[in-house]
């Protein structure tokens, strides 16, 4: 009885520890008062300021933007490694899984200043393009890691009896290999759209003056000191990802069926 | 099936190749040579200059400070979340996953509110006439901004090594005889130190290199090896000493990266 | 067979609202080969796990040598489980997994280092002692789990399905070491299995359960030769069995024609269950049997042919070793010592159940 409380007590502090500040930044921003220290009254003023600021709706758009076409891009170019390195031998899927890895285990810091020297040297204008570039190359690699393990799943004798049954090779990939390995292929999409949306570090040092991502933009902000309209916008984040999270984590199974018609 | 498909590794080879391969080695060349482009080692000594040295030492000690910190945190955690999410089918494990997916400038950014001179934690401790706490633009801030930070990648490698172990080889331990406590030191912490292992790289590699914590709650005086390392190039646009210091960060990454894969033989811990 | 080892009290347990065992009886004596046998979900590996401390029961006792230990916790327990799948420490070696319950009771390095040559010995695997579990076959893991936990001298071995994840000529080979090791250490065995064969292959008693009752207990011989009810007849081996009527002792009336049997005490013209073992069907000349069926299909099985033959509207499962042709019309005598009459299944929680385990 006593560990079990002891338990109770354990996760409750850390859980404390871990929402404290989110719920803080969610508190602060319906409080009329500047001043973090006072409760002013309740306001949605801060909520409203946010969707008046042009730039922080231009860097959302553009977040947006680059997280779905990064993701899809990535997802392609990831799937189509994934089969290939699934069919390699030893020796050259230990060498594409070395790849792999590097932009995993590389700080990002260093992945950043890499890719910023190759557009300055390929004299690249800094901005769009060099932003989606960098986070495609980012987000290969979990889409890659994602798919592999499906692909090692796969029975290769459906494949085979497909063939046999008459399909053409291209038939058969989508109608038996596709199917199966589509769960892999959606989550590697998705994590590549959550990497993108949480980068910053990388778009940071491939972005250019005058071009911001959500995430560049709040830093520029924060530095110039801490505005109200950032405690909405943390909250406005918290809360879709929590129903999205939500939404996913409740209705799996439902998915799954969808996904199979 | 896997005769014809080798063509099909070519777009992603030709990828990695021009925004990996190249890239890195772009940092290689940059460190290895001086604005004129000759060859000189010297942006790699530059390290054993006391500001560059003291940064680095600093990066070191606090990222492994909050890695140990971490550990000691995560590993409870998950060997609670591990027993119960039995009965609660993951739910556990997603709630304390979930500020992962936060906004990780803006999970810093609260920080700072929560520990400014008159924020929040601060109004409170006065309103209970307590001692106010000021640990905002010191280490210690940091420190807590990287726990805060990556404590859910210290988490979950070890939840997923805990929760691969056989239910009955912990039953088998005791079954023969050791108790609660021989059981977790002889069978269940080696079972689990893969896990452990990759939290370890999972947190000492973006906390050594940060410069993003250091900068929202050290107050941009305390200059960690990321923070000169971002300096160097976003304002005083010295590519060469940059890449420098880069290579010797990525000599640690590198070293890290062995003493866990040596530690870790079957690559289990690597799962997220 | 000597005194009452264990001896398990009104055992209860359920999870949520799915009872698994239901005050459940059962002793166990020193010294005896004791198979819990039944379908997946009757109960025997809850029973297994109550009496090696893994699980508490909700209610009953465990008496363990006139001592109640259904508190105790598995480490003070004298007794050491072989488990499903063997669960061996994959970060030991061979040697370390054995000495691992000699270490934590302390003893001395030359003591351990004795038994582990002599379990090795014992299970056949002589020098395997600086392997690690990976690099050891199926059929050698679940030799090493054996040897891990004898070296304990246990005064009773667990064994979970030990043999389930092995292929039918290994678990056939396993079947004999077991017997073998059991004679040469003198413990007593717990065995859990589905497998019918294994249970009538080593056991001195078989326990029969099914969804938390027991539903016989005996030898081999009594368990095969004289189910007591049609659940364990048709899950031990193949059986026809018959919904018939007991007209008065020693007459049976199967399928509208009167038998004579062996059993007596059912009353009269009472509702029975008759079971005959395919076995003890015997065909002959027409006019020879006491009915007349038409052979419908052969299936050729090596020792014999299984052969089904339709007569008065029931489908006689039958082998022999002489081949009757697909059309012959045969006839059907059995042997009154072989006709095996069983009172109906009570409530609907002991009908058969048919199981292709």
């Amino acid at each position: 009885m006593i560990r079990k409380s002891l338990q109770t007590v354990y996760v409750t502090l850390i859980f404390i520890f871990l929402y404290a500040p989110i719920v803080t930044l969610i508190v602060l921003s319906f409080n009329s008062s500047k001043t973090r220290a006072k409760w002013g009254g309740f306001t949605l003023k801060w909520y409203s300021a946010l969707f008046k600021n042009d730039t922080i709706l231009q860097a959302l758009y553009t977040t947006l933007i680059i997280a779905m076409l990064s993701a899809f891009l990535a997802t392609i170019i990831g799937t189509v490694a994934a089969i290939a390195i699934n069919g390699m031998k030893k020796r050259n899927r230990a060498l594409f899984m070395g790849i792999t890895n590097i932009p995993m285990v590389n700080a990002e810091i260093v992945t950043g200043i890499s890719l910023m020297l190759l557009f300055i040297s390929l004299k690249f204008q800094f901005g769009f393009t060099t932003v989606l570039l960098a986070h495609i190359t980012f987000n290969i690699p979990y889409v890659i890691l994602s798919v592999l393990p499906r692909m090692k799943q796969l029975n290769p004798n459906t494949y085979e009896a497909a063939l046999d049954l008459g399909a053409t090779h291209t038939y058969a990939f989508f109608k038996v290999v596709f199917p199966d390995i589509l769960p892999g292929v959606l989550s590697g999409f998705l994590m590549s759209i959550t990497m993108s949306l949480d980068d910053f570090i990388i778009t940071h040092f491939t972005k250019g003056p005058g071009f911001d991502t959500l995430s560049t933009k709040i830093y520029t902000e924060v530095k110039k000191g801490i505005k109200p309209e950032m405690y909405a916008l943390s909250s406005i984040i918290f809360v879709s990802v929590l129903v999205l999270l939500l939404l996913i984590n409740c209705a799996p199974t439902d998915k799954n069926k969808e996904i199979v018609k | 099936m896997n005769k014809n498909k080798k063509w099909m590794a070519t777009p992603y080879f030709i990828w990695s190749i021009a925004f990996i391969i190249i890239p890195l080695c772009m940092v290689f060349y940059y460190g290895l040579t001086d604005k004129t482009g000759a060859f000189t080692l010297e942006n790699i000594i530059a390290i054993t200059t006391e500001e560059h040295w003291k940064a680095l030492w600093l990066s070191l000690l606090l990222s492994t400070i909050s890695t140990l910190l971490c550990i000691l945190l995560a590993y409870p955690l998950a060997m609670i979340l591990c027993n119960a999410s039995i009965n609660q089918d993951g739910f556990l494990v997603l709630i304390f996953i979930l500020p992962m997916w936060m906004n990780f400038l803006l999970r810093t950014l609260a920080w700072q509110t929560l520990l400014e001179k008159t924020g929040v934690i601060n109004s409170i401790l006065s309103a209970l006439h307590l001692p106010s706490l000021n640990i905002i633009n010191t280490p210690y801030a940091i420190i807590l901004g990287m726990v805060y930070n990556f404590l859910p990648f210290m988490v979950l490698p070890i939840y997923n090594s805990l929760s691969k172990i056989d239910r009955n080889v912990v039953n088998a331990a005791r079954d023969l005889g050791a108790n609660n406590v021989q059981t977790f030191t002889k069978v269940i912490l080696p079972l689990s130190l893969p896990g452990v292992i990759s939290g370890i790289t999972m947190v000492f590699v973006p906390a050594l290199t940060t410069f993003v914590i250091s900068n929202l709650l050290g107050g941009s005086k305390i200059l960690l090896i990321g923070n000169v390392i971002e300096q160097e190039f976003t304002q005083t646009n010295n590519w060469n000493l940059g890449s420098g210091l880069s290579i010797i960060l990525m000599i640690f990454i590198i070293i890290s990266i062995v003493i866990s894969t040596i530690t870790d033989k079957d690559g289990e811990g690597n799962s997220l | 067979m000597s005194h009452k080892l264990i001896d398990l009290v009104n055992l209860s347990k359920s999870y949520g609202s799915n009872v698994v065992l239901d005050e459940m009886n059962l002793y166990i004596r020193e010294n005896e080969f004791l198979t819990l046998l039944g379908p997946s979900g009757c109960g025997k590996t809850t029973t297994l796990r109550i009496i090696g401390g893994f699980e508490t029961p909700d209610k009953g006792q465990v008496i363990f040598d006139n001592q109640d230990i259904t508190k105790l916790p598995p480490n003070k327990r004298q007794l050491n489980t072989v488990f499903q799948k063997y669960a061996l420490f994959t970060h030991m070696t061979i040697a370390e997994n054995i000495a691992f319950g000699l270490k934590i009771k302390n003893k001395s390095k030359a003591y351990i280092d004795d038994k582990i040559k002599y379990a090795l010995k014992l299970v056949n695997l002589d020098g395997f002692g600086s392997r690690i579990p990976d690099s050891l076959s199926g059929g050698q893991q679940q030799r090493i789990a054996i040897a891990r936990a004898i070296v304990n001298e246990p005064k009773v071995l667990l064994l979970d399905e030990p043999l389930g994840a092995l292929d039918l000529k290994l678990r056939q080979d396993m079947q004999y070491e077991l017997i073998r090791l059991k004679n040469e250490l003198g413990i007593t065995f717990i065995y859990v299995t589905h497998d019918q064969e294994e249970a009538l292959t080593m056991s001195d008693t078989i326990v029969v359960m099914n969804q938390g009752y027991i539903q016989q207990i005996g030898s081999p011989e009594d368990i095969y030769n004289e189910p007591e009810n049609a659940f364990v007849a048709d899950f031990i081996g193949d059986s026809n069995i018959i919904s018939s009527t007991m007209v008065h002792d020693e007459l049976v009336e199967i399928l509208g024609t009167k038998f004579t049997c062996v059993d007596k005490g059912f009353g009269t013209n009472r509702p029975v269950d008759v079971v005959i073992r395919p076995e003890d069907v015997e065909l002959v000349a027409p006019a020879n049997g006491t009915i007349q069926g038409t052979v419908t299909h052969i299936i050729f099985k090596g020792v014999h042919y299984e052969m089904e033959v339709m007569a008065n509207g029931f489908e006689w499962l039958v082998h022999s070793t002489k081949l009757h042709a697909v059309g012959e019309h045969v006839g059907i005598q059995v042997d009154p010592f072989n006709i095996q009459i069983m009172n109906k299944p009570a409530s609907e929680d002991e009908e058969a159940v048919s199981v292709d385990e």
